[in-house]
């Protein structure tokens, strides 16, 4: 009995924890390459939702078929959000870029607001998700095994992409040198908006996984999973991708665990994320697996 | 050169500003300006547009009052109580609102309520239902009943018509309004002999219930209390589902708006709450008339659709009845409004800001809100016109 509810408890750990992970991923890989913390990440995942939802709802398509054009629209999105906001910002000093980034989250926020309406919408989760499993007295809703296997298939594509191609190679040169790089014929922009392209994409991928398993979209939904997963990239070493997917599923553990042992503190669960999040800033800023940073 | 273009510029843009100045001091004496603060954005913004478009249509149906025109100003209090009191600020000092609807929650109301209070501005809420936001208060009123009534009826309900005996509760710790209701329920499930086997608590906005719903289904209750807004509800009965918690769940009023059906889908079937209005029961001759009138402008009507306007026609008809639009005279015939028959039932509001008035229990079935029973509060004086609702 108690063992049931531990690991019961577990389960429901990690499914949160790699719903963080996965939308932690394209957040870390963004401030990897460009050492932008792009704050918009949540926003242009929330995007990604309204995308999937609108392909079922009024394009009807199929579920699949409307979850691929929302990933790829999303990461159009994510070009048009680089060409048009930080290009013009990228050689200025690297606080513009950032508070660039809080004001294109703010329009991406709004935007919604009036395009979409405040009211909140119901995610249609397609049959194939909805399954429970019950195998020894554990329940394993289907998305919970979908989930990480998604996040561990995209963390491979990235990592693949990143240290397997060329457009990878010169991903990581631009994390060492963005002008060297550039001295060298690359064309920087161009691999900056691939990054972002990605990066967008498996935000738009975790959004739907978020959207599916808590099926409620509304425009300000990238706020808190925005956070969450900023926490999660922090502690797995901001710009580490395997860190980003360890750093959330502890971060979801960490969080069921308060909550089941100590209910009477589960008001306190965003305080201890980001309790946790002062913690590794104060103690190990380089998170879990981070190297130490150039400068 | 420079300094020129930029003292132009301020000119430009202090002319601006100062533009709507004199267009507003005109339109102070031909209109009735009635403030109106709700959630139209964030966590429980669907009872903020459905009050909104209750107002609205209420307007169109009484658009003047002491032969002038009402004019409407809708600020958005965002599901925020910071925002909640900036609003009602705004509209209390800079558009100078001789009375305000609002706001949806409990929470935001109270946020709101001491500014208005100490400018003399009455406050009218449709749903705001927590003891708390009139409490000691002398301009703040309500059009529904109050949460010690609720959760005492949802307790009943529970205990008596169910035959439930072990409860299980998630409460809200962030809102007045959920941490109220669940203590009423509380107290009234213990005192009628039943018991409460699990006390799990969440904040506003928290997604994932699956902890503490975890922790509830090992205590075995046989009956889930879950006095939350529509979200947290129709996300935890889902992932109840999920999580083989096969129970009845009953809630409070916060849970009857259509979002709750287009979020949980079939996992919120069977849910049944205590609420303000269904339409299957609505017999007021204002009813007839406002429930097409909507219908046809916004599709189904709501309860929050129905509170906001109720709160609307309360609020004229004081005004009328007050025949000046004097804060503290508007505020006496608030106080003094007896047997309104609005569209939500008939009401009587006392000295306490309190209405008085029936509630109905609401079942989901069939992926809409369904009529159950008419509860009348207990020591109010019978109505003549009660027999009509009881069976159905």
């Amino acid at each position: 009995m108690e063992l049931t509810f531990f690991l019961q408890q577990m389960i429901n750990g990690v499914a949160l924890g790699s719903l963080y992970g996965l939308i932690a991923i394209g957040y870390t890989m963004v401030y990897g390459i460009i050492r932008l913390i792009n704050f918009a990440h949540g926003d242009v995942m929330m995007m990604g939702c309204y995308f999937a939802y609108f392909g079922i709802l009024m394009f009807s398509l199929p579920w699949w078929a409307s979850f691929a054009v929302a990933i790829v629209l999303t990461a159009l999105l994510g070009v048009l959000m680089d060409k048009g906001a930080y290009v013009p910002v990228r050689n200025a000093p690297r606080i513009s870029a950032l508070i660039t980034a809080i004001g294109v989250s703010f329009l991406l926020e709004n935007l919604g607001l009036v395009v979409f309406g405040g009211r909140p919408k119901g995610f249609d989760t397609p049959d194939m998700f909805n399954e429970v499993y019950e195998v020894a007295g554990l329940m394993f809703p289907a998305l919970v095994l979908w989930t990480p296997l998604l996040t561990l298939l995209i963390l491979g594509f990235i990592l693949f992409i990143i240290y397997r191609t060329k457009t990878g190679r010169a991903m990581r040169c631009i994390s060492h040198d963005m002008e060297t790089t550039k001295l060298m014929g690359v064309d920087v922009n161009r691999i900056i908006s691939i990054t972002f392209a990605i990066g967008s994409a498996s935000a738009a991928a975790g959004g739907i996984m978020w959207a599916m398993r808590y099926p409620e979209i509304n425009p300000l939904m990238g706020i808190i999973p925005g956070f969450k997963a900023f926490v999660a990239a922090v502690l797995g070493g901001i710009g580490n991708i395997t860190g980003a997917m360890l750093g959330g599923l502890l971060l979801g553990i960490a969080e069921i665990l308060l909550v089941s042992l100590m209910p009477e503190m589960a008001g306190y669960r965003d305080a201890v994320a980001f309790g946790l999040l002062i913690l590794i800033l104060l103690f190990r800023p380089t998170g879990l697996m981070g190297t130490k940073l150039p400068d | 050169m420079k300094t020129k273009h930029v003292l132009v510029a301020f000119m430009v843009l202090g002319l601006a500003f100062a533009m709507p100045t004199p267009s507003f001091s005109q339109a102070k004496s031909d209109t009735i300006k009635i403030g109106v603060f709700l959630p139209m954005t964030g966590g429980v913004a669907a009872y903020g547009q459905g009050s909104w478009q209750g107002v609205q249509v209420a307007r169109d149906m009484e658009p003047t009052v002491l032969g002038k025109k009402v004019e409407l100003f809708l600020a958005d209090d965002k599901s925020d109580k910071i925002e909640a009191a900036n609003a009602v600020t705004r509209l209390v000092e800079k558009e100078k609102v001789v009375a305000i609807i609002g706001s949806s929650i409990s929470g935001n109301t109270m946020a709101g309520a001491p500014i208005a209070e100490k400018a003399g501005v009455p406050i009218i809420s449709p749903t705001a239902t927590n003891p708390l936001v009139t409490q000691g208060k002398k301009y703040i009123f309500r059009v529904c009943f109050i949460d010690p009534f609720q959760g005492e009826m949802a307790a009943k309900y529970a205990y008596e018509t169910l035959k439930k005996r072990k409860a299980a509760l998630i409460i809200d710790k962030a809102q007045d309004y959920c941490v109220g209701l669940a203590d009423f329920f509380e107290k009234s499930f213990t005192k009628l002999g039943g018991e409460i086997v699990a006390k799990t608590y969440c904040q506003t906005g928290d997604k994932d219930f699956t902890a503490q719903l975890s922790a509830i289904k090992a205590k075995n209750p046989d009956v889930l209390y879950m006095p939350n807004y529509y979200t947290e509800v129709a996300l935890a009965m889902k992932q109840a589902k999920d999580l083989g918690l096969n129970i009845p769940v009953l809630s409070g009023d916060g849970s009857q708006d259509k979002a709750l059906i287009d979020i949980g889908k079939q996992n919120v079937e069977g849910l049944m709450l205590t609420g303000h209005f269904e339409k299957e029961a609505a017999s007021t001759p204002l009813a007839k008339k406002f429930i097409p009138l909507y219908e046809k402008k916004f599709g189904k009507v709501g309860t929050f659709d129905v509170m906001g306007a109720d709160a609307y026609f309360v609020l004229i008809d004081a005004i009328k009845r007050a025949g000046s639009t004097d804060g503290a005279k508007v505020r006496a015939a608030l106080a003094n409004t007896k047997n309104f028959k609005g569209i939500s039932g008939t009401m009587t509001i006392g000295e306490d800001g309190n209405a008085i008035k029936s509630l109905v229990i609401v079942q989901v079935r069939g992926g809409d809100f369904r009529y159950v029973a008419t509860v009348e509060p207990a020591g109010a004086k019978p109505e003549p016109k009660k027999p009509a609702a009881k069976k159905k």
